[in-house]
């Protein structure tokens, strides 16, 4: 179908942005890869909204490493995530994901700040983003916010982001020497939405897990990690699929993606320990 | 609405070369305004959410989705078409291709698979089959079951390389 819109606005700076979110009523929404947006647009599972673009702020844009972190602005494209020299060095998470999300066609457009405020429970920057223990940064009227990602994520498409404020940017943590980070997912088309997905972080600290279209948004799962940081693959498989509760659909039941996780984890295991399968 | 929003936008871009001005309503799908204003029926608007990749069309030297861009949003920018490649020469070895090896049925994938395999092409070196279907998984095809589609492009690439163009 066509997308109903109640107006457009291109924001020319973020101050601009922020002012624009301010006089929308409520009514405002922030346009910046549209990759979900304008096709939830087109559905009409959302209308009437005055779309805020941000397409054209250039201080929302880039890529830098700052002493043992990694800043990645809001609009860094999923393509540009995919080919950023200092993501595959330090966050290669990220640039593994790409392989996973969408098609090309749309990683040309779509952008890592609104995967992440999007909070889709089958996207990938999202688990990432917890499983790399990110920071959300925000802006709004009352100033700049700092989130940590285990506190971004609310529930099915909701975040802690509040009515006129703007996601600008993530940071990370850089990985250590010798840290592992894996995701691995099933989806019935490459690209489509994963049926089951898991990122798998291996750090001197122990293991950050966190699942992708299994639940409602992402979360960590302390008795799985706990069981890997033990050694236990058997035990993390159980304990995982004790910990989950996912969805049935019509692409599949809530037993079969509660097989599939075990599966993943198995061969995100298998990674770990250097066999690749 | 409030004065600052507009549903009605002013763009000024280029389309297969050409300077184009034009207000759009502020919904309207990039590939809409190609169609319906500009009378440009090569790239198909079909699911209109993404998936079938019929609307592929190049923006600023990427293939995007016509149907998840609005128009509005191409202010400034330079856009090609299945047309305007097809003018410039720039897809006739890859069109050849794809009628000597079958690649095309009722046609109506056809202008979107061939931006997305011209992106795919632009990159060096010779793409693997797998490389050619993973480049191509977003854009469906009801007809050819992808095996021809997928030759017309490996051989494509197979004949630039031999004559130093790839």
């Amino acid at each position: 179908m066509k997308a109903s819109v109640g107006g457009y606005a291109r924001a020319t700076d973020l101050r601009h942005a922020l002012d624009l979110l301010a006089q929308s009523d409520g009514m405002g929404r922030v346009l910046a890869g549209g990759q979900s947006l304008i096709a939830a647009m087109n559905m009409r599972l959302s209308t009437g909204d005055l779309l805020v673009d941000i397409n054209q702020i250039a201080a929302l844009k880039g890529v830098t490493l700052d002493g043992d972190r990694l800043r990645i602005g809001a609009l860094t494209r999923h393509a540009e995530v995919a080919t950023d020299p200092l993501i595959a060095r330090h966050a290669p998470l990220l640039r593994r994901a790409t392989d996973l999300i969408a098609h090309a066609a749309i990683r040309n457009r779509g952008t890592i700040g609104g995967a992440i405020a999007h909070a889709d429970p089958a996207a990938e920057f999202p688990a990432c983003a917890l499983a790399l223990d990110a920071t959300i940064h925000v802006d709004g009227p009352d100033g700049p916010r700092d989130i940590p990602a285990a506190d971004f994520f609310e529930g099915l498409f909701e975040t802690t982001i509040q009515d006129g404020e703007i996601l600008t940017a993530i940071s990370l943590p850089i990985a250590e020497d010798g840290e592992w980070q894996v995701i691995h997912e099933l989806a019935r088309r490459s690209g489509d939405y994963a049926l089951a997905g898991l990122c798998v972080v291996r750090r001197k600290a122990g293991h950050r897990i966190v699942c992708i279209s299994v639940g409602s948004h992402p979360e960590l799962v302390p008795d799985a990690m706990a069981r890997m940081d033990a050694g236990d693959i058997d035990g993390a498989v159980v304990a995982l699929r004790a910990a989950i509760d996912p969805p049935s659909d019509t692409q599949a039941s809530a037993a079969y993606r509660r097989h599939l996780i075990g599966v993943l984890l198995q061969r995100a295991a298998a990674d770990l320990n250097g066999e690749p399968q | 609405m409030t004065a600052v929003f507009s549903d009605r936008i002013d763009i000024a871009l280029r389309v297969n070369g050409e300077e184009v001005e034009a207000r759009v309503p502020a919904g309207r799908h990039l590939v809409d305004f190609l169609r319906l204003d500009l009378g440009l029926t090569g790239a198909h608007a079909s699911c209109e959410h993404g998936v079938c990749g019929a609307c592929t069309v190049k923006v600023d030297g990427q293939a995007i989705r016509g149907c998840l861009m609005l128009a509005a949003q191409a202010d400034g920018a330079d856009v090609w078409t299945v047309e305007g490649l097809s003018d410039t020469g720039d897809l006739s070895d890859l069109q050849a291709a794809f009628v000597a090896r079958n690649a095309l049925q009722c046609g109506f994938c056809t202008p979107g698979m061939l931006v997305a395999a011209q992106e795919l092409l632009a990159q060096p070196g010779i793409p693997s089959r797998h490389a050619i279907r993973e480049h191509l998984s977003g854009n469906y095809c009801r007809c050819t079951g992808y095996e021809a589609i997928v030759d017309a492009i490996e051989s494509t690439a197979q004949a630039r390389a031999d004559r130093g163009v790839a």
